[in-house]
């Protein structure tokens, strides 16, 4: 784990971090990444993943509305919004 | 009479059943013991207006012969669940002033049997902590006090629940539980706390975590007000695919005081090196309790016991980072305005979130990136099923497993903050079975020589919370555990 990694990571997450906060990152996810690794010493041949305990199927629904007519609900808590949209900075840029 | 904030839920039940009190009385004598303990900073948002208001509601009901099973009883609700109408923070700031337009399945099934809701307890940011010292809204103090007056820790993340519950400014509080969220903190706070079998409470409208792990339960002061608050908040949801299909058992009833000719595993993987010597005492203890109760100890092995924290921080975080992924200042929470969209994200997710819940985007965002998808987070799934194996096989040999819940007791606010490894070592003996998606319960079982409490924690088969309740009524008999907290004495005097 270098400050590089860190800067990558951090650009993939979308978290903003200066040089300065990922200098201080480097050591504490190395560390944590470091400890991890004792894992390796597992002999997992042959083991399937676990993805979710429980015996549980996934279940399958009729695919029909049964929900909706709420687009105030769904907006309520939008920091910016304008007739029935979510509004966010220009990601298009207009031609000419 | 006794005090109101001192009865257990059965006997509060009991009480508003023989008008003995109402629930207006009941949620009142709650609520002013809650202002005179806000030094605790139990809670994120108190609502004692909706307290008064469904506690009256409430005695109309019992007045009218149509009380629920739990009506009328006062709670703390962990600010994780979403409440209509009410804040939800998660104990973050990127949260700040969410108001979710609709229930958590787990607070519509409280309140459909009558429970009454306090406010909205403190946590960790996102339930990632063990401490409650990563909330945006200032640390979680627990009501037990040691000599040096210093101000400790409730555990976490679900620490405001617990110290509400422990202060006797709640009945009982809803919690979720992760990697130990419940019991580590129940254990912290001297009070008894279940995390029920991965799938038996709906996660609909409880702020994500890790999907494959957060479960709902519950805090109170005793194994019976535990059964019953599980009994309502658990069943099946159509609205989460991972809700099991099966009926709730009558939790209460499986108290029934008898295990004689129960087996109960003993697992050797559980004496860590450095384990304190109190802690291995209240083991031996709880072991001979049972033993006397005509259960039949017996020695197992869970092998890859040492594997489940760095397993549990490849699994939990790498879930984090995807469910946090949500959070980017548009459809709701806070937002910090750019001119470009990702840069808006970018500072909206920077200033949000706190650091633990950074380290934990990143260390998730790094193990499911190209190149170490398959060397961290697919390696940890297997080392996954290794541990859920080890529970299988043990399980051929005995019905539950008793283990101490923490390997201390709570320690003081800024103790274990220089390390983040630290911390997590915590939650040493919890992890594994939430890895395996069992029910874990604690109970307190002592005191350490500070006069702190200490829990044991019963783990069982999955889906059999019965024999997780039956054992723990049995050992909280024999243990009679009647201390409480030192600013409850003092009140009392």
């Amino acid at each position: 784990m270098d400050k590089q990694t860190v800067m990558k990571v951090a650009r993939l997450a979308r978290i903003e971090t200066t040089e300065e906060e990922a200098e201080k990152l480097v050591p504490q996810l190395g560390n944590i990444i470091g400890w991890i690794e004792q894992l390796s010493d597992v002999n997992t041949d042959n083991v399937e993943p676990l993805a979710n305990v429980g015996d549980i199927t996934l279940p399958l629904r009729e695919d029909q509305v049964s929900d909706g007519d709420c687009a105030e609900k769904v907006l309520a808590n939008a920091p910016e919004e304008t007739q029935g949209f979510f509004v966010v900075p220009k990601v298009v840029e207009q031609e000419g | 009479m006794t005090e109101l904030t001192n009865l257990t839920i059965a006997e509060a039940l009991k009480g508003l059943e023989g008008k003995d009190f109402t629930s207006v009385e009941l949620t009142e004598a709650h609520i002013n013991a809650g202002q005179e303990a806000k030094g605790l900073n139990a809670y994120i948002t108190e609502t004692p207006e909706i307290a008064l208001e469904q506690a009256k509601a409430s005695d109309a009901r019992r007045a009218q012969g149509n009380a629920g099973a739990l009506d009328g009883i006062p709670l703390a609700i962990k600010d994780l669940f979403c409440t209509n109408g009410t804040q939800t923070t998660a104990a973050s700031h990127i949260l700040e002033g969410f108001i979710p337009q609709y229930e958590s399945t787990v607070t519509a099934n409280l309140f459909k049997d009558g429970a009454v809701m306090l406010g909205k307890a403190n946590l960790d940011e996102f339930a990632m902590g063990s401490a409650n010292t990563t909330s945006y809204y200032g640390h979680a103090i627990n009501p037990w006090t040691r000599g040096d007056g210093k101000d400790l820790v409730p555990g976490g993340s679900s620490g405001g629940s617990a110290a509400a519950v422990a202060a006797r400014i709640a009945m009982g509080a809803t919690g979720t539980d992760t990697g130990g969220s419940i019991r580590q903190p129940a254990s912290f706070c001297g009070i008894a706390g279940i995390k029920p079998t991965y799938g038996r409470c709906s996660r609909w409208g409880t702020i994500a975590f890790a999907s494959s792990l957060d479960q709902a339960g519950t805090f109170a002061r005793t194994v019976e007000d535990n059964a019953l608050l599980l009994q309502s908040m658990a069943g099946h949801d159509p609205m989460d695919s991972t809700s099991a299909k099966l009926d709730v058992p009558d939790f209460a009833a499986a108290l029934t005081g008898d295990i004689k000719g129960l087996k109960i595993g003993i697992p050797k993987e559980y004496r860590v090196d450095d384990m304190p010597s109190e802690i291995e005492a209240l083991w031996e203890n709880g072991i001979a309790m049972l033993r006397d109760a005509g259960a039949e100890p017996v020695d197992i092995s869970l092998p890859h016991t040492k594997y489940a924290l760095p397993t549990y921080y490849i699994i939990a975080p790498a879930e984090c980072s995807s469910n946090l992924a949500r959070y980017d200042g548009v459809r709701y929470g806070q937002r910090v305005s750019s001119d470009d969209l990702t840069e808006m994200y970018e500072k909206t997710r920077a200033q949000g979130f706190g650091d633990e819940v950074k380290r934990r985007i990143m260390i998730g965002t790094y193990a499911l990136s190209a190149g170490y998808y398959d060397a961290y987070y697919i390696k940890a799934q297997k080392v996954r099923r290794l541990i859920a194996q080890d529970f299988d096989q043990a399980y051929q040999n005995c019905d539950v497993i008793l283990t101490p819940t923490a390997p201390s007791a709570a320690f003081a606010v800024g103790e274990n903050e220089d390390d983040p490894i630290k911390m997590y070592l915590n939650d040493v003996f919890t992890v594994p079975a939430s890895l395996a998606g069992l029910p874990g319960m604690s109970i307190p079982a002592g005191l350490d020589q500070d006069g702190l409490p200490l829990g044991l924690q019963i783990i069982g088969r999955a889906w059999d919370e019965e024999t997780v309740f039956r054992s723990a009524g049995v050992l909280e008999s024999a243990v009679n555990f009647t201390a409480v907290p030192q600013g409850i004495i003092r009140q009392a005097a």
